[in-house]
């Protein structure tokens, strides 16, 4: 029985074709049309691997220049391995005696970030609950393009607001403020990286099966039972996520922390005073009148190593813990 | 154990409401024959779309009633409006009388989490929160009572129990909810909605979902439960409808065309469109 189906096919096939309204030439001329496409497609897939190549080597040699010059660094006399480490001084520039350690560099980038998370962490999840759980369709419409608009803004207009704008409120509220300070740039951090925490919190909520939510409805939960108490549970991994990119955001954001929080590097943790981060110092090494083979100039690139390993940890971090604890739904 | 549970429950749940609503609780002989829900010219729409029209259906307490038809006749949507799952659904409204043991389902006194408290409900697909076990079935008694630690231990054990799931996950009850088979879902779902304490039941197509073993382990689980539950319970599968429920209620684009005892309508339906429905002529 199943053979005689397959001769019937086979018999059927050259039928088909034969009856098909064609001339001879025109499969002749399909041919090379197809043998055309084929090596357009080989054309195209060589164009995107090279794209793809090429910013994988732009990525190599940055990484890889970075660690070349922070090699350098370390073979200078002044410096040593032990001393960028555990020094608590960072004086590169000034007097005769220079010292390389890191953490008065180290603890300003925290505490600028930290307090950039303390701001945004808590706005930005709010914002999310209310985008995902409470606005009208045609509210979220509109209010998600202007959260995501506030991404879009350059960022030394925060700096600029920062300095212009924060720093005089709270020299208004307390006199210990100094011109420039870690608070303010903190709180503008915070600013320009809630956006980030909002929207991917957002997605990570909206994703959560619809579901659940009638799940909670039909015990008798209200809106608020559900955004809380299932949700966002149900979306830690992604909010997680979103708050660890974020912090990866904050510890290398240079433009506001350049303006705002002054360039006194200090192991301190008075938010009034001056405080050095080390993108702030990468700034002032590569605008200042340094010159460019002397081990200040190494340094800078020893701190941007160091930041590098931050911020990479951080995003890996945030995608293993997205990818980890992620809740399986059908 | 299950006795103990079960009246620590029943002081730890007032019942608060109409002299209906008391008769009409577990606590009472089962199948009488008072009613739970009242339905009266009660006409429902998405948008333009009339979904229900004139429907007028007394659901007797502590019996299972069946809606069936073919679909988009309207049976789910009726389901979820006597707890107000449709306030959810942008664009759905509703007229006319639905109440439930005396309480007026649409009026503005009425408290939707007290209604939905009263009236649970047990989805198509299982939801189970991404939560232990344990803790889906306590969620809702964590909403509404302040209950003690042994309490609360107390009453998630007999609900698993009532829903024929406590043998089964007795020793994984801090395990994920999500690692459960589908049926095991589906009783966790009935468990965590009689935890909190409900009256009536609606059951959306809760078989659905499920092989035929699971299915007829709900069923079972069903006819059990309408001892001391009213339950209503939409479905596909006429043998279904016609093994688990006493009352069917047959409907057909948006109208109510026929009710009446299960055997009756089976066995005699009054309405040509319902004969052909049951036989498998359409639909």
């Amino acid at each position: 029985m199943i053979a005689l189906c397959v001769t019937d096919m086979n018999e059927l096939k050259p039928k088909t074709t034969l009856d098909m309204p064609l001339s001879p030439e025109s499969r002749v001329r399909g041919r090379a049309v197809r043998r055309f496409r084929r090596g357009i497609e080989w054309l195209i897939l060589a164009l995107l691997g090279s794209s793809t190549g090429i910013t994988l080597l732009v990525t190599a040699a940055i990484i890889m220049v970075l660690g070349v010059e922070t090699v350098l660094f370390f073979r200078q006399e002044e410096v040593s391995v032990g001393e960028f480490f555990f020094s608590l001084q960072w004086n590169p520039l000034l007097g005769g005696e220079k010292h390389f350690g890191i953490w008065p560099l180290l603890t300003g980038t925290l505490m600028i970030s930290v307090i950039g998370l303390a701001v945004a962490v808590p706005m930005g999840l709010i914002t999310a609950i209310y985008l995902s759980e409470y606005a009208h369709p045609k509210i979220r419409a509109v209010l998600k393009p202007a959260l995501e608009l506030l991404a879009g803004i350059p960022t030394v207009v925060y700096g600029f607001f920062a300095l212009a704008f924060i720093t005089p409120l709270l020299k208004w509220f307390h006199e210990g403020f100094n011109s420039y300070n870690a608070l303010s740039a903190g709180i503008a951090v915070g600013i320009l990286i809630i956006p980030i925490v909002s929207s991917i919190a957002e997605d990570a909520m909206r994703a959560v099966p619809n579901a659940l939510r009638e799940g909670v409805y039909g015990l008798g939960g209200t809106r608020f039972d559900a955004a809380v108490k299932v949700v966002f549970p149900a979306a830690l991994s992604g909010i997680v996520a979103a708050v660890l990119l974020a912090m990866a955001r904050a510890v290398g954001e240079t433009m506001v922390v350049a303006l705002a929080s002054g360039s006194t590097p200090r192991l301190a943790y008075d938010p009034r005073l001056e405080t050095q981060t080390m993108t702030g110092f990468m700034v002032q090494m590569a605008m200042g009148d340094v010159s460019n083979f002397g081990v200040e100039y190494y340094s800078l690139y020893a701190v941007a190593a160091t930041l590098f390993v931050m911020t990479f940890s951080l995003t890996l971090l945030g995608a293993w813990v997205r990818r980890r604890y992620q809740e399986k739904y059908e | 154990m299950n006795n103990t549970a079960e009246n620590a429950i029943q002081q730890n749940m007032p019942r608060p409401g109409t002299a209906a609503a008391d008769s009409g609780a577990p606590a009472s002989s089962p199948k009488t024959a008072d009613i739970a829900v009242r339905v009266d010219n009660f006409n429902a729409w998405y948008g333009e779309k009339h979904a229900l029209k004139n429907i007028s259906l007394n659901v007797p307490a502590c019996r299972v009633t069946a809606l069936i038809g073919p679909s988009g006749c309207g049976k789910s949507t009726l389901l979820r409006w006597i707890n107000r799952m449709n306030d959810t659904i942008p664009g759905a409204r509703a007229e006319g009388t639905l109440s439930v043991h005396g309480i007026d389902v649409f009026s503005p006194d009425t408290d939707v989490v007290e209604l939905r408290r009263r009236v649970g409900i047990v989805f198509q697909k299982p939801n189970p929160f991404p939560k232990s076990i344990f803790e889906n079935v306590a969620f809702g008694a964590r909403l509404h009572l302040k209950l003690s630690r042994s309490e609360l231990h107390g009453l998630v054990e007999w609900a698993l129990k009532r829903a024929a799931l406590w043998e089964e996950v007795r020793d994984r009850l801090h395990h994920s909810a999500l690692s459960l088979s589908g049926g095991q879902q589906q009783r966790l779902c009935i468990a965590r909605a009689i935890a909190v304490g409900p009256e009536v039941l609606l059951m959306d197509e809760p078989c659905s979902a499920l092989d035929p073993k699971s299915t007829a382990a709900i069923e079972d689980l069903i006819w059990d439960l309408s001892e001391q539950y009213t339950i209503v319970i939409v479905t596909h599968n006429m043998q279904q409808a016609s093994r688990v429920s006493d009352i069917t209620a047959f409907m057909y684009l948006g109208e109510l065309l026929e009710v009446g005892e299960t055997d009756q309508v089976f066995q005699n339906p009054a309405h040509p469109q319902t004969r052909d429905y049951i036989t498998g002529r359409f639909g």
